[in-house]
């Protein structure tokens, strides 16, 4: 079977990966890239654990062929942290124990972010419905929300 | 059987090419868009191998247009672009709060009004907030493009009326006239992401007195396509869509529709909420189009 040449932008590096053409990009992130911090939950849309941004926009990474990322930019979980650690969300999730077994984390931190890069100070509401497309098995998301809500608290206190 | 292959053409004549040549050596070629139903399908219903055509590198597939006369909406474009654009939200918002309602942010990322009708589900939430809308499916063929209004597109249970080596490149619709309104609802048993026991949208445009001078009413999930129903759109027109005029096209969705029974609901309930939710959403076109200028 003939392999497609992809070249994209993951993280703000340039990667170039060989993929065929029916591997999805949650696919090639974990078994041909490496990155192994995105997640593999329902592999139907439905739960959100492969979340990635794509072009400035959230997507489930099961539902797009790695094809698909030529020329595209992509963020995975690896891309949020800075270079002087943990970016504000990961830390609040981990002071609020915002995660039990840890499947669902990777995608509730990507979403989050995109939330909160569009909207700095979302409500518990419309925090609720962004996040709406990622399941948690463990927590009953009442951390996760605070969790969020104490990182967008953080994020206007150092703006 | 053949093997998976992936192409992404540029243009629609490049697509097209794609197309007849698949279709002249007996192998199968699809179009992805979203890839929110394909790829889900692929893992699932069907497995056998393809040649996928990514229609996102065409222009026309991505190129939207609010013209005075006419708003072009190329198949390819998300339903996350279409919500966050305001100007098209003030023109057609009954149209984007049903894309709004299908899936969670991240299916909105990716999912396409073109892709949910192509996929021709009965229950397809953008499809009747399309039909009342006017929509018509700007259809790439090896002749040149063709038309067809959005309510002759599906016809049956994920069947659409393209030919082989044809592909939808977009959706036209007629710039809503003065003091015209829509608007779409749905019944869900939870409060999002869900799959519709029955929707319904309407569309209307009173007067300068706030009678009704034209209307459509659209149901889904009721049928084995989603359906315009002119009987309800006649009940509707020469009335100040009042709750007589509105139990009345009720009464005609009631009538039109032909449901199921399956785990979403019974055959009576379906006849009986398509109803409701014609009043209801009849009721919000109504406030829009008086609200509109």
């Amino acid at each position: 079977m003939s392999k497609v040449h992809v070249q994209t932008t993951i993280n703000g590096d340039q990667v170039e990966f060989l993929c065929v053409p029916q591997q999805t990009m949650l696919e090639a992130l974990r078994d041909v890239l490496g990155k192994l911090g995105t997640k593999e939950g329902c592999g139907t849309g439905d739960c959100g654990a492969c979340t990635i941004m794509l072009d400035g926009r959230l997507v489930c990474s099961c539902l797009m062929l790695a094809a698909e990322a030529e020329g595209q930019e992509l963020t995975t979980i690896e891309g949020i942290a800075g270079p002087d650690g943990l970016h504000v969300l990961q830390r609040k999730f981990l002071e609020h124990a915002a995660l039990q077994c840890g499947i669902c984390t990777p995608g509730f931190i990507v979403a989050a972010k995109a939330l909160l890069d569009r909207n700095p100070n979302p409500d518990e509401g419309a925090i609720r419905y962004w996040l709406a497309g990622n399941l948690c098995r463990c927590t009953g998301y009442d951390k996760i929300v605070r969790a969020v809500q104490d990182a967008a608290k953080e994020l206007a206190y150092q703006a | 059987m053949g093997e998976f292959a992936y192409v992404a053409p540029t243009s629609v004549a490049d697509a097209l090419d794609v197309l007849r040549e698949h279709a002249n050596n007996g192998r199968r070629a699809q179009m992805l868009a979203g890839g929110t139903d394909l790829l889900v399908q692929m893992r699932g219903l069907d497995k056998a191998p393809r040649t996928i055509v990514d229609v996102k590198k065409i222009e026309e597939a991505n190129r939207l247009d609010i013209g005075s006369d006419e708003i072009y909406i190329g198949a390819a474009i998300p339903s996350a672009a279409l919500n966050e654009n305001a100007a098209l939200k003030a023109l057609l918002p009954g149209l984007i709060e049903a894309a709004d309602l299908i899936g969670s942010t991240q299916i909105q990322g990716r999912a396409t009004l073109g892709g949910n009708l192509c996929n021709a589900s009965p229950a397809a939430d953008t499809t009747p907030a399309m039909i009342v809308n006017r929509g018509v499916c700007v259809i790439a063929s090896g002749g040149g493009n063709r038309e067809l209004p959005v309510e002759a597109f599906c016809t049956g249970v994920g069947v659409n009326a393209l030919a082989d080596g044809e592909f939808l490149l977009g959706l036209k619709f007629p710039h809503p006239a003065a003091r015209t309104g829509d608007a779409y609802l749905r019944f869900i048993p939870r409060t999002e992401m869900d799959i519709a026991v029955a929707g319904c949208g309407v569309s209307v445009t009173l007067d300068a007195d706030g009678r009704c001078v034209d209307a459509a009413v659209g149901i889904g999930a009721v049928a084995p396509t989603p359906l315009k129903v002119e009987a309800a759109a006649e009940a509707l027109i020469g009335t100040k869509v009042d709750d007589d005029a509105l139990a009345a096209a009720g009464a005609a969705c009631t009538a039109a529709a032909s449901p199921i029974t399956d785990k979403r609901g019974t055959v009576e309930y379906r006849r009986k909420v398509v109803a409701v939710l014609c009043r209801r959403t009849g009721a919000i076109a109504r406030d829009r189009a008086l609200g509109a200028s």
